[in-house]
């Protein structure tokens, strides 16, 4: 009888494709959105995920969020240094400064300054130059993104016209300093969306506006076999600063933007909506076409179905629907990801928005098909009679 | 298994509703069926017919009375016990024929023995045998819908008769139909239907069948108020409904 309720559902192609279309668009909705929230929000902390070396992020106490620089003094890393149990620490300078670009235009960036003596800090895949590089005069690092994007270069005298990307040798000023572009860098796209500049410490310093205050992140290594927490714990109590575990910092992080902007409730009403329409579409397109086929299943109910077997018809004809939908609606979302440069537009389908839909996909399906059971369930063998 | 009573009620009464609400659609049948007859139950609309062949198909429940159908009492059966008294005991002849459109001719036609859980290649085996009893093994692949309302209604004939069931409830099984189909329709239920361990509960409105029916119970306001058994009691019906321009 579960092949005859296959052939029901296939058979009936007009509410079939509906069932499918309403699915498969649901799908595609809310996981398309689910990504691009997750892509989003990943882009907040990629500066963290982009230093992976350092075991703990030390900052001020009243810091939000990682691009919440709140400056400390300078001999803050030596009261760090000082803490027991690390291996190493090292300042790190993030700030927003306005440049100006050989062709007289002006761009905020986002600068980071590395330890001067170890570099720590440097994005990892260098696309052109080499890390040493930065140790030259003047020397910063540009990331390839903004290279090719917002800082291009006019190739003529005339500004409007043809550009390329701004390549290692050009210079461009950063509070009236010269700064050379010593190598281009790959690095995750930053939430803010403008080109990072990497330089050392001091160079940073140096760009940006006189400041009491330069230190904005200290990194810290701990010392083979040392506990964290612990060491979290004596970094807070004897410097009076906060040390977090680089997943405590993206959480924080994430948790800022979560709460404090509008960004969750957006994407929530986006990834709402493409549930709504899952279930207007694919839901009441379901219980139509149990209410189509009702009058069948009272003929079959009064030559001797059981209620069970009429559920089985029921759920089998749902659960085709669902995973046939489930199925494209994340084929179509991975297409989608794949078409779409990750530059261009944040998204990021990890394991966990399948999932997501799975369990909406199946709250869809599980209403729709409530719905339809509880018709046939009740339906009186009796109105099959023409009486 | 002919000759004994495929039938028996005695002061069936059914109420729906309950206080003022309720409504007393039988009062008191007695009726008794035996195996191999064909049976009409005949009377106006609303006169009790459609809750009568429920009864008889261990469909609805009595609300008092006494009842047996092939030996048993439906209402001393719980609902598996009598959903699966239905299916080996009852078959299903139905005025809009409830041939599920999606599937083949065939397929519908073995319904009834898929509902048992039989295997599927030999329930469509004997679905096909039956369809060439009925003159459709041409049309055994077809939808229901590319076939004529006669075509339908005798798929829907082999359909009732498939898992040979002991009584053959038909709800006016030729009003969809024109007359000359019906008619042919009706011959196709007393070639296939009848047979000595078998019951043939016809309910209809068309007095052009009544001859096929050995006996003719009249139904009126919940009570059977005549039986007409004699053939030329028969044949009095159907002239006074040839003299009412009923029969061409």
């Amino acid at each position: 009888m579960l092949r005859i309720a296959l052939k029901m559902l296939f058979g009936d192609s007009a509410k079939f494709y509906g069932i499918l279309l309403g699915l498969t668009f649901a799908t595609l909705l809310i996981t398309q959105q689910a990504a691009i929230f997750v892509g989003l929000m990943s882009r907040t902390y990629a500066l963290i995920e982009e230093t992976p070396q350092a075991d703990l992020w030390v900052t001020d106490p009243t810091m939000q969020f990682v691009d919440d620089t709140k400056p400390m003094q300078v001999t803050a890393l030596d009261r760090v240094r000082s803490v027991s149990g690390i291996e190493w620490a090292s300042p790190l300078f993030k700030g927003l400064l306005v440049a100006k670009l050989p062709n007289g235009g002006r761009q905020i960036c986002d600068v980071i300054g590395v330890d001067d003596a170890t570099l720590i800090g440097v994005p990892a895949i260098m696309l052109q130059g080499k890390v040493e590089d930065l140790r030259k005069t003047d020397a910063v690092f540009i990331e390839s993104r903004g290279a090719a994007k917002q800082l291009l270069q006019p190739l003529t005298a005339d500004k409007n016209g043809p550009k390329r990307p701004m390549q290692v040798g050009d210079e461009l000023e950063l509070n009236e300093r010269r700064a050379i572009i010593a190598g281009i860098a790959e690095t995750r796209p930053s939430f803010q969306n403008v080109p990072t500049i990497y330089t050392t410490y001091l160079r940073a310093v140096g760009f940006a506006p006189a400041n009491r205050r330069t230190l904005s992140l200290i990194l810290v290594k701990a010392l083979p076999g040392q506990n964290l927490l612990e060491l979290q714990t004596r970094i807070q109590a004897q410097t009076g600063l906060t040390a977090y575990t680089p997943a405590e910092f993206s959480w924080k992080t994430l948790d800022y933007w979560m709460t404090q902007t509008g960004i969750p409730i957006n994407f929530g009403m986006a990834i709402a909506l493409g549930f709504l329409v899952g279930v207007a579409i694919a839901g009441q397109m379901f219980y139509n076409f149990t209410l189509d086929n009702l009058r069948y299943f009272g003929a079959m109910k009064a030559m001797g179905a059981t209620s069970r077997q009429l559920l089985q018809m029921v759920a089998v004809q749902g659960l085709a629907a669902g995973v046939l939908g489930l199925g494209l609606g994340l084929g179509a979302t991975a297409l989608f990801g794949l078409m779409i440069p990750g530059d261009r537009l944040a998204f990021k389908l990890t394991w966990h928005l399948p999932i997501i839909s799975t369990i909406a996909v199946i709250i869809i399906v599980l209403g729709a098909s409530s719905l339809s059971i509880w018709k046939v369930i009740r339906l009186d063998p009796k109105e099959v009679f023409s009486g | 298994m002919s000759g004994e009573q495929a039938i028996f009620c005695e002061g069936i009464t059914k109420t729906y509703g309950e206080g003022e609400a309720a409504v007393k659609a039988l009062r008191g049948i007695d009726f008794t069926a035996e195996f191999g007859e064909i049976v009409a139950l005949v009377g106006p609309s609303g006169c009790g017919k459609t809750t009568l062949i429920s009864i008889f198909a261990a469909i609805l429940s009595r609300s008092s009375g006494a009842l047996r159908l092939a030996g048993a009492d439906p209402d001393a059966m719980t609902n598996q016990e009598r959903t699966l008294f239905r299916r080996e005991k009852v078959g299903f002849i139905f005025q809009q024929f409830n041939l599920v459109p999606q599937i083949s001719v065939v397929e519908n036609v073995a319904i009834p023995l898929l509902l048992r859980g039989e295997n599927r290649t030999e329930s469509l085996d004997r679905a096909e045998k039956l369809l060439i009893e009925v003159g459709l093994h041409n049309r055994a692949q077809s939808r229901p819908a590319k076939l004529s309302g006669g075509q339908q209604q005798r798929v829907a004939i082999a359909r009732s008769l498939i898992h040979e069931p002991s009584i053959l409830v038909c709800d006016e099984p030729t009003s969809a139909l024109d007359g000359a189909t019906g008619q042919r329709v009706m011959e196709l239920i007393r070639e296939q239907g009848r047979r000595p361990d078998r019951l043939v509960v016809l309910v209809t409105h068309d007095e052009r069948i009544y001859h096929f029916a050995d006996r003719i119970a009249h139904v009126d306001d919940g009570l059977i108020t005549r039986i007409v058994t004699s053939d030329v009691e028969l044949a009095a019906l159907q002239a006074a409904a040839f003299e009412k321009g009923k029969i061409k």
